[in-house]
C-alpha cells in the first residue's frame, strides 16, 4: 500500500496509530464514558460526526490562513471552529432525536475539550493532507476512537461482576486495562507495510 | 457555620499546597491525562511539558482573574479558551525558538495544552472568583503539582525504558532496556502503579487513624 493512499491513511488512524491507545488523545471521554456499551456507541458516533465537520472546516481555514500569512492564528481559529461544530451537532441531535440528546447529556458539549479533535485538525495540517485524505483521516480516527471506547466498555461491563482487591481504585483498574489493550494494539504495527 | 463555596477563598498556605498534594490534578482529580501519558517517555520531556503547562496556567490564571468582572457570564468559557489559546501560541513559538529538538519531541502536544482540562478547570473554578494574587498562588501550586506528577512518570519510564536519567547513563553498557516502558502501554501501566501506590498509602493512613481513635476510646 502507498503511504499516502486513502486506505492506508484510514487504516493508520484506525488501528496502527489508534488515537486513544497509541497516541493518548481523547483519554478523558475514554475513561469517563466507557462504563456502558450503549453510551459508548452513541458517544463514538457523535465524535465521528464532529471530527468530520471540524476536519473539513479546518482544511478550509488553513488555506485562508496560509494565503494571508496568518499561521499564528491557527490554534485560536481551530478551537473556535471545533466549538461551533459541537454546537451544531448539539442542535442537530436535539432537533432530530431528543431521546439520544438526553442519553448523551453533558458529554455532548464536552466534546469541545476532547483533544482527539483538535489533535486531528493539527495533525492533518502538519502532514499537509489534501481534502479527500483529510476525510479519510477523520473517518479513520473517529472509527478508531469508537472502537477503543466500545472495547473498553465491554471489558468494564464484565468487570462489574469480578472480585477486585479493595485497595485498587476504579481509575487505576481502568488504566491497567487500557495498558493491556494498548499492548495488544501494538500488534497492528507494521500492518500495511 | 459552613463556608459559602462561592465566596472568595482566603489567601493562605493551603491555597498553594492544595494543588500539590490534596487536589493534585493528575493523581487525585485525573485531569489532563493526555499529555501526562504521551510526552513522559523521558524525564527531560516531562519537565519541559510541565513547565510549559505551568506558564500557561499562571498567565491565564492572572488574566482571567483580572478580567473576572468584565467578562459576561454567558460567554465566559469561550473567552477563557481564547485567553488560553493565546498563551499557548506564545509558548509554542517560544519553545520553537529556544530548542527545536524539544519542539520536535513534544510535537503537537504543546498546542494541545489548549484543551488541557486542568487549565480550563482552574480558570472556571478558581481564577474567575478570586483576586489576582491568590489566583496566581493557586495556579503556581497546581502547576507544581502537575509538573511533579509528570516527573514521577517521566523518571520511572526513562530509567526502565532507556536506562538513563535526564540523558545521563545510569547502568553502564550492559543494561538491557525494558522497552515496553518507553512505548505507549508503559505510560498506562506506570500511571496505574502510581495510583495503586497512592490509594494504598491513603488506605493505610486511614486505617492507622481509626486504630488510634479506638485506643483513645478504650
Amino acid at each position: 500500500m502507498q503511504p499516502d493512499s486513502h486506505a492506508f491513511i484510514f487504516l493508520n488512524a484506525f488501528l496502527i496509530n489508534n488515537f486513544v491507545l497509541a497516541m493518548f488523545l481523547g483519554l478523558c471521554p475514554f475513561l469517563g464514558v466507557s462504563a456502558k456499551i450503549s453510551t459508548a456507541w452513541n458517544m463514538g458516533l457523535a465524535v465521528v460526526f464532529v471530527m468530520l465537520v471540524s476536519s473539513m472546516c479546518a482544511f478550509g481555514i488553513n488555506i485562508v490562513l496560509v494565503k494571508y500569512e496568518l499561521e499564528f492564528l491557527r490554534l485560536i481559529s481551530y478551537i473556535a471552529v471545533i466549538a461551533s461544530s459541537v454546537q451544531l451537532v448539539e442542535m442537530f441531535v436535539k432537533k432530530f432525536s431528543p431521546s439520544l440528546f438526553r442519553t448523551l447529556g453533558i458529554f455532548l458539549p464536552l466534546i469541545t475539550t476532547n483533544c482527539a479533535i483538535l489533535g486531528l485538525a493539527l495533525f492533518q495540517t502538519n502532514r499537509s493532507y489534501n481534502f479527500t485524505q483529510c476525510l479519510a483521516f477523520a473517518l479513520g480516527a473517529g472509527a478508531g476512537f469508537t472502537l477503543a471506547l466500545i472495547l473498553m466498555a465491554g471489558l468494564r461491563e464484565k468487570l462489574e461482576l469480578a472480585k477486585i482487591p479493595d485497595t485498587v481504585t476504579q481509575a487505576a483498574l481502568s488504566l491497567m486495562i487500557a495498558g493491556l489493550l494498548s499492548l495488544s494494539f501494538m500488534g497492528f504495527a507494521g500492518l500495511g507495510g | 457555620m459552613p463556608a459559602d463555596p462561592r465566596a472568595p477563598a482566603k489567601l493562605s498556605l493551603e491555597t498553594l499546597t492544595q494543588g500539590i498534594w490534596k487536589e493534585n490534578p493528575v493523581f487525585v482529580m485525573l485531569l489532563g491525562l493526555c499529555p501526562v501519558l504521551a510526552v513522559t517517555n523521558t524525564a527531560t520531556n516531562a519537565l519541559a511539558m510541565g513547565l510549559a503547562t505551568m506558564f500557561v496556567l499562571l498567565c491565564s490564571g492572572v488574566l482571567v482573574s483580572l478580567l473576572r468582572n468584565v467578562i459576561p457570564k454567558q460567554v465566559r468559557i469561550a473567552c477563557y479558551i481564547i485567553i488560553i489559546a493565546t498563551f499557548v501560541t506564545i509558548t509554542d513559538y517560544a519553545i520553537m525558538a529556544i530548542s527545536l529538538d524539544l519542539h520536535k519531541a513534544l510535537g503537537a502536544f504543546i498546542q494541545l495544552i489548549v484543551v488541557n482540562c486542568v487549565i480550563l478547570g482552574r480558570a472556571e473554578a478558581y481564577a474567575s472568583k478570586n483576586k489576582v494574587v491568590s489566583s496566581f498562588v493557586n495556579a503556581f501550586g497546581m502547576g507544581i503539582g502537575f509538573t511533579v506528577a509528570l516527573l514521577c512518570l517521566g523518571v520511572v519510564r526513562e530509567v526502565f525504558g532507556f536506562g538513563t536519567l535526564f540523558g545521563m547513563d545510569l547502568f553502564g553498557p550492559n543494561f538491557q532496556p525494558w522497552a515496553v516502558f518507553a512505548l505507549p502501554p508503559g505510560g498506562f501501566f506506570v500511571l496505574a502503579f502510581w495510583l495503586f501506590l497512592f490509594s494504598y498509602v491513603r488506605k493505610r493512613r486511614a486505617a492507622a487513624t481509626t486504630l488510634e481513635e479506638k485506643k483513645h476510646a478504650a
